[in-house]
């Protein structure tokens, strides 16, 4: 029906398809294949202002997570963050929300405290920090002089 | 009275079309899964259709994502923002070129050779003479092809993508300059697997599409010279319409 030629080059042509799907989603969608490495971790703000899902969670500047769901309890905004297993949280970190770059990407920043006592899966962070709205301060400066 | 006959006949033909159509792809699609399956048929087309389309999207893939390269450099450099080039090129090509280019090039490949082969099968009376043989024509010549079309369209589809990136790479940052990091960096964060998902479900419809079309077509095509011909160019003009028209609904009801 068909020679060992056609059979080669279907292979082929599987294999390397199939290998750039499951480059795509792993490494540029971020697909978790072998199940997740990560703990949850809540905090509650005042205002989250700019704040979107899947922004970046940072320590010292460098990634270790990212914001996994925002809703809206009691007047506040909840946000439940995903962080990589491995990272130390200490239960006295403030998370602060912070705008980064010239559009304004806004993104969670922790700053660990001197704490011994680490934050477990499903943790929550007593200090925030609400986003800063520059509207806010402007016109505060204006109308409270 | 002659005008609103002739209107109605018009009407009920294309409607006609239509509904036979949407039969002879889902029997197409059913028989395929009937016993005997055929899976040599399905190699064979799986050859046709998918490998031999690798070079045609390689080069498509390339090069777009080339031109968007120095396309986006050039109207981003004027907000100072070239920073985000990779986003720009990676999710217009994941989101948008990737499954409409890749199924405009299978559809000049492999969509007008599918009806050319099905309306010579149709002017030689092979068919007829598979059915002689108590072979049903649609399930070995059509099934195979529909989802070797299916199979084949999302992975050229996933590998245009990769290929189309590395090409808008190429300029942006060995060319033009773009800073690496923020290039691969700037562009995996703002890539969601939604965004990936969503080209690869438009491939998947795509693949279903050129196959379905351009089977109908030749299947349906006058058993004449000129039938098979007009045939021919019929469908790569019906299915590249089709493609770009589904390509809007599949958005707007993705977004």
């Amino acid at each position: 029906m068909y020679g060992k030629k056609t059979e080669i080059s279907v292979g082929i042509f599987m294999i390397l398809g199939i290998a750039c799907l499951v480059y795509l989603s792993v490494n540029l969608g971020g697909i978790d294949l072998f199940g997740s490495d990560s703990f949850v971790i809540d905090a509650r703000f005042g205002s989250i202002e700019g704040l979107e899902v899947a922004a970046s969670v940072e320590i010292a500047g460098v990634p270790v997570g990212k914001v996994k769901r925002i809703t809206l309890e009691e007047n506040e905004a909840l946000v439940q963050m995903e962080i990589k297993k491995g990272t130390q949280i200490t239960d006295d970190t403030i998370a602060s929300i912070r705008t980064k770059g010239v559009i304004g990407d806004k993104f969670v920043k922790l700053s660990p405290g001197g704490s011994d006592d680490l934050l477990e899966d499903q943790g929550f962070l007593m200090n925030t920090e609400s986003a800063i709205s520059l509207e806010e301060l402007v016109s505060k400066y204006i109308f409270k002089k | 009275m002659q005008i609103a006959a002739s209107i109605g006949r018009s009407t009920l033909n294309r409607f006609q079309i239509l509904g036979r159509s949407t039969i002879f792809l889902f029997v197409a699609f059913f028989q395929a899964f009937l016993p005997p399956l055929r899976f040599s048929r399905f190699v064979k087309e799986v050859e046709f259709i998918g490998s031999k389309s690798f070079l045609i999207v390689f080069i498509t893939a390339l090069f777009t994502g080339m031109v968007l390269g120095i396309q986006g450099y050039y109207s981003l450099r004027q907000f100072g923002a070239e920073a985000v080039l990779g986003v720009m090129v990676a999710l217009s090509i994941i989101r948008e070129l990737g499954p409409v280019l890749c199924a405009l090039m299978v559809t000049g490949r492999a969509g007008s050779a599918i009806t050319a082969q099905i309306g010579i099968m149709k002017i030689t009376d092979q068919l007829p003479a598979l059915e002689m043989m108590a072979i049903d024509p649609i399930k070995y010549v059509i099934s195979p092809k529909i989802i070797a079309g299916i199979i084949s369209l999302p992975l050229l589809t996933a590998f245009f993508d990769l290929v189309g990136i590395a090409g808008g790479y190429l300029v942006g940052v060995k060319l033009l300059g773009v800073n690496e990091g923020a290039y691969i960096g700037k562009m995996v964060t703002a890539i969601t697997f939604e965004d990936i998902y969503g080209g690869i479900l438009k491939s998947f419809c795509f693949g279903i599409l050129i196959t379905w079309i351009s089977a109908f077509i030749g299947f349906t095509a006058e058993p004449t010279t000129e039938g098979v011909s007009s045939a021919t160019t019929n469908t790569v003009v019906v299915t590249s319409l089709s493609i770009l028209v589904l390509d809007y609904i599949l958005t707007s009801l993705l977004l």
